[in-house]
């Protein structure tokens, strides 16, 4: 008996999945070109797919400051943030991201993962209650199952199955812990904030709002969802990653609350791994300023975001509800999806590839991200292949040509039967093991 | 007891209401592996049960479940708090 024996059938799955073509799983770029460009085995390819919202990895400034970092202060801290690892730029930049928010503090975590084990983890402990959104993402699941408190999930989207579950626990002591994403990762839908925001108060409870794709993304100063819903003073915690719209990698925790600065001694997430290295931390006090003064940024994203939906949406894909810097695509099967996934690379566009227990309602989905990077040439060609592919595997049809003089009805016929897949589909989504990073 | 036997009741019923034609559902019935539903499923249809019951059952509860039996134990469980 191997101690792997265990993931056999997930072993022949994942084989299954790379005898169809590419490994989704282990992706390899030869070579980032840009944030919109990359070599993948000598060929050039769209990044679709890479939540660089507005293109700030190959910002020249913020190298500049990267490198000039790497110099003056080396390559790594070596060390905790409770040891050795704290310099002043991880000061500077938690004192700058508490007044990004016009919050008291803010925490910066190694990873925008660690910031939602961390903070998930300490906050509420035994007696406590935390209450997050079926369709969360794997690190808030995994911070839930790193305390103590008790978990309960609520239907996705759902402020009255909240208010509902807030009811059931009565007057069980302790403190109550909503948690919920600005913009869910798989399909790009936004939480309905306003109404969470008075559930908790009727309720008396904390909310925690993770704004991972919505950071520089929502809102008119880019703060995220909670600044566009006008509820920012409802919000006891905003989680953050410096790993989407910042361009780098790294999370953080914004609080108003007076004595969160407690939680860095108690908060073991926080405290024992390394800190980011000095350049990190320079890119992303860079790329901050980005953010703040240059709005144009947000305006171009949003362009971008519009006409890669808009364009999909006009050929009949199924899409997510809104429009927004996630754009995905609805499959009607896992074979179809891997075969689509498949020959749009070979077309020269990179997205993602979500398939079920991660996706909501099991569907498989083709997810793409947009950058303010991207030229609309990008999109329209991107918008072309991914057209093309659909109505060869009969994911859409091909349009029904005009009646024209010459032309025979009769002529004209062979469109593929339509295989879209879910229509009305029950909420919820499966085990949260979404693999889309924080 | 009898509590638990009518909260089995229902449970039974509700499974024999799902589009997946399941007979012969008991307490010892394994809900993952004998009846054969994806997580999706089950997931939605336990939260109709908790709706049904007026109870949320917590995640680290739900793991320990693996029987019709459990199901029920830790529903009668919430309803007695």
């Amino acid at each position: 008996m191997g101690i792997l024996d265990k993931f056999r059938p997930l072993r022949e799955s994942y084989d299954a999945l790379r005898a169809a073509g590419h490994d989704p799983f282990s992706v390899c770029f030869d070579e980032a070109l840009s944030p919109s460009e990359a070599m993948l085995n000598g060929r050039r390819v769209i990044l679709l797919g890479t939540n660089n919202y507005l293109g700030l990895t190959f910002d020249p400034d913020c190298i500049d400051d990267a490198a000039e970092a790497v110099r003056h202060a080396g390559t790594g801290t070596t060390g905790s943030r409770i040891a050795n690892g704290t310099y002043g730029g991880h000061a500077e930049l938690e004192r700058r991201l508490a007044a990004f928010y016009g919050c008291r503090s803010a925490m910066v975590f190694s990873t925008g993962y660690q910031a939602n084990l961390g903070i998930l983890s300490t906050v509420a402990g035994r007696g406590d209650h935390i209450l997050i959104d079926g369709d969360s993402h794997a690190s808030i699941y995994d911070g839930c199952r790193l305390g103590s408190a008790e978990v309960i999930r609520f239907r996705h989207n759902d402020p009255d199955d909240l208010a509902r579950r807030l009811r059931r626990l009565k007057d069980a002591p302790g403190s109550r812990l909503i948690v919920v994403e600005g913009i869910y990762s798989m399909l790009g839908d936004t939480a309905p904030l306003k109404e969470i925001a008075a559930v908790k108060r009727e309720w008396g409870a904390h909310l925690l709002v993770d704004e991972a794709h919505s950071m520089g993304v929502l809102g008119r100063r880019g703060r995220g969802l909670a600044e566009q819903a006008g509820v920012e003073k409802d919000v006891d915690f905003i989680i953050g990653t410096f790993s989407k719209s910042l361009g780098a990698v790294g999370g953080f925790c914004a609080s108003n609350l007076p004595d969160f600065d407690v939680l860095r001694v108690a908060c073991r997430p926080y405290m024992f791994t390394a800190s980011l290295p000095p350049s990190v931390i320079a890119s992303v006090l860079r790329a901050l300023t980005r953010i703040e003064e240059d709005p144009g940024l947000r305006a171009r994203l949003n362009a971008n975001a519009r006409r890669l939906y808009d364009g999909l949406a006009a050929q009949g894909f199924s899409l997510g509800p809104q429009v927004n810097p996630i754009v995905s695509i609805r499959m009607p099967s896992m074979e179809v999806a891997i075969a689509f996934w498949n020959a749009l690379l070979e077309a020269g566009v990179y997205l993602n590839l979500a398939l079920p227990p991660a996706t909501p309602d099991n569907v498989p989905l083709l997810r793409s991200s947009v950058s303010a990077a991207h030229s609309a040439e990008q999109i329209d060609d991107a918008v072309a292949a991914i057209t093309g592919i659909g109505r060869e595997l009969g994911v859409v049809e091909a349009p029904a040509p005009r009646a024209r003089a010459g032309v025979r009805w009769d002529a004209v016929s062979g469109s593929r039967p339509r295989a879209r897949g879910a229509g009305a589909v029950p909420e919820r989504r499966g085990s949260g093991a979404g693999a889309a990073s924080r | 007891m009898t509590q638990n036997n009518t909260i089995i009741d229902v449970i039974v019923g509700m499974i024999g209401e799902l589009p997946h034609g399941i007979q012969g559902v008991g307490p010892q019935t394994n809900i993952i592996r004998d009846l054969g539903l994806d997580s999706l499923t089950v997931m939605n249809f336990v939260m109709a049960l908790e709706d049904h019951f007026d109870v949320s059952i917590p995640m680290d509860r739900l793991a320990d479940i693996e029987t019709v039996g459990d199901l029920a134990a830790a529903i009668a469980d919430l309803k007695g708090r």
